[in-house]
């Protein structure tokens, strides 16, 4: 999936090349927090081990094979921070040394592959892991986050083409075959990623981020029979969903606000096609037809990308009081003992 | 796609573009792109003009063609994407050759086509003629995170090691008789790659003891000037505002 140059437009590259330096920045920060000064060394070994995975063709059925993306694998090895500086780098390597991917273009393989890959893989896998306990659960719960994280990459890349490509096509076609492909593709990538994570698991439990606080605490046994059991090494911290959540909520409002700016004013494709079959007549206006924010912006005078910030707002405000008011039932069934 | 990047690209050799400073030649490629990418895909002329320039590039670095078309093959998966859009593209249809297309998928697919083989050879040329240690260097002069920096110098320090490693596990797998066939082998493969990541993991952590004994602080110290002057400044920059003159004759 490394995009090449003159797939997107201009304006594109360049807002997508500002989102993924912001979140690399982001990473960096993380990233020592999560490793400290052996940073450098270990991120740059296991961007190594990313850059061979991705190598490592495995049969999907007879006759083709595919290869791992590695986003959600490596945020479960060595967490999430880490896992989107060693991709980031992985692409900065192929784009600039292998010539494969652009360099207009290395900011929306960042965004896509690294970001947005690991960054919904680690939703997912913490999401899963949260509700299922134990060793079966960390495997269930790769599973998954790389099962969903190919797909929603695919449908990101579908978004920005729809924004910004450079191609006229139905964008439903787009969504439903790069979905389509790869839901199949992503299903190999969580079968693989899984059976990884617990190669691992059963070596090594140390080394696997996303199975911290799983391994049972050391236990010393005196020679009276006195037993003191050791204190869990401290988990870091900052590591949950919260600065994910942050991250992805600053992503949306930088990519409605900066993108939706430089979009292009042609209809999209529904449009199009509307205007080529003639329907696009009889459409009869919206219900908030006369709202400022209808068409994005294009009636009340708002320019589209305040009307686009203010819009991912709304949704927002909307999903937050909907997750604190299932929250709150969650709190006073618990609080009743139920 | 990431299959197929086993040799290195540089090139070895003394030309007035090899000694340009990374810095300037950097800069001078992500310039010339982001100017190929900005130009009118009706131009047909202005991009003829950006391979005559780029031919030039290689010529002045004596990069035999051959080495270019060879790395190209990486373009291949796009390549067949580009074909497609005029076939599922939508508009005004043309029939070439008993086929029925998209006119605007034509011109969508020529876009991706020209704008990406430009985009390709640039990089090639830059790897070609900069050791990639070297690259990383001018990525530092430009303002890049020092750890991002140290963190691609280490990855690519180790790429070869990891490699090995990793050739070495397929031969003892088939030296045992095993052959991936279908989805029932992937657990031998998943289990390899585990041990891979160990063994990679582990070397990190001595990779850095070993540094700690001899030193290190967080930083990598500097050796040996890659600084440029102004002569080399201009000389690299040539090909960009070159590209740009073009592009603004064609605006």
């Amino acid at each position: 999936m490394h995009v090449p140059d003159g797939f997107f437009n201009a304006a594109v590259s360049v807002s997508a090349g500002a989102v993924a330096a912001a979140g690399v920045a982001v990473c960096l920060r993380g990233a020592r927090r999560e490793l400290d000064d052996r940073t450098a060394p270990m991120a740059g070994l296991v961007a190594a081990f990313v850059f061979a995975v991705q190598m490592l063709n495995f049969p999907v059925a007879a006759g083709t094979s595919g290869h791992l993306m590695g986003g959600a694998l490596a945020a479960i090895l060595v967490g999430p921070y880490t896992g989107v500086l060693c991709l980031a780098v992985v692409l900065l390597v192929q784009g600039v040394f292998f010539a494969d991917g652009g360099l207009t273009a290395l900011g929306v393989n960042i965004t896509l592959m690294g970001i947005v890959g690991v960054l919904v893989g680690w939703g997912v896998f913490r999401l899963v892991g949260g509700l299922v306990r134990g060793r079966g659960g960390v495997t269930a719960a790769s599973f998954l986050a790389a099962l969903v994280s190919v797909p929603v990459s695919a449908l990101v890349f579908t978004l920005l083409f729809w924004v910004g490509g450079t191609a006229p096509i139905d964008m439903g076609t787009v969504a439903a075959a790069m979905g389509g492909v790869h839901v199949l593709i992503g299903v190999g990538e969580g079968v693989i990623t899984a059976l990884t994570v617990g190669a691992v698991l059963a070596v090594r439990p140390d080394l696997v981020y996303g199975a911290r606080g799983l391994a049972t605490p050391l236990v010393l046994r005196g020679a009276e029979g006195a037993t003191t059991v050791e204190a869990e090494r401290p988990v870091a911290t900052g590591a949950g969903v919260r600065p994910f959540l942050l991250g992805g909520i600053g992503l949306t409002l930088v990519l409605a606000g900066v993108v939706s700016f430089f979009a292009s004013s042609s209809p999209d494709g529904l449009e199009s096609v509307a205007g080529d079959k003639g329907f696009l007549d009889r459409a009869t206006g919206h219900l908030f037809g006369s709202w400022a924010l209808a068409d994005y912006g294009e009636v009340g005078g708002i320019p589209v990308g305040v009307a686009g910030v203010v819009g991912v707002g709304l949704v927002l405000l909307i999903a937050g009081g909907v997750a604190y008011a299932a929250r709150g039932r969650a709190h006073a069934r618990e609080k009743a003992g139920i | 796609m990431g299959a197929g990047h086993h040799h290195q690209l540089h090139l070895p050799g003394d030309s007035a573009v090899h000694r340009l400073p990374p810095q300037c030649k950097l800069l001078a490629v992500l310039a010339f792109a982001i100017v190929v990418v900005a130009t009118p895909r009706e131009r047909f002329w202005a991009f003829a003009l950006y391979a005559v320039m780029l031919a030039a590039v290689a010529w002045a670095a004596r990069v035999p063609p051959a080495h270019v078309l060879r790395r190209m093959v990486i373009e291949v998966p796009f390549v067949l994407f580009a074909f497609l859009i005029p076939v599922i593209g939508l508009g005004e249809r043309t029939t070439v050759l008993g086929l029925s297309l998209s006119v605007p998928g034509l011109w969508a697919a020529w876009n991706i086509l020209a704008k990406a083989t430009l985009g390709v050879v640039a990089s090639i040329l830059l790897a070609a003629t900069t050791e990639p240690r070297v690259i990383l260097l001018g990525a530092q002069r430009l303002r890049l995170p020092g750890l991002l920096v140290q963190i691609a110098m280490f990855m690519l320090r180790y790429l070869d090691v990891i490699m090995d490693e990793m050739r070495r596990m397929k031969v003892a797998r088939e030296s045992r008789g095993f052959e991936a066939r279908d989805l029932r082998h992937v657990p031998v493969i998943a289990r390899s790659a585990g041990a891979l990541f160990i063994r990679s993991y582990e070397r990190g952590e001595r990779v850095h003891l070993a540094m700690l004994s001899r030193g290190y602080t967080g930083t990598m110290p500097m050796i040996g000037d890659v600084s440029a002057s102004a002569g080399q400044w201009a000389v690299a920059l040539i090909l960009p505002i070159s590209a740009l003159a073009v592009l603004g004759l064609s605006l």
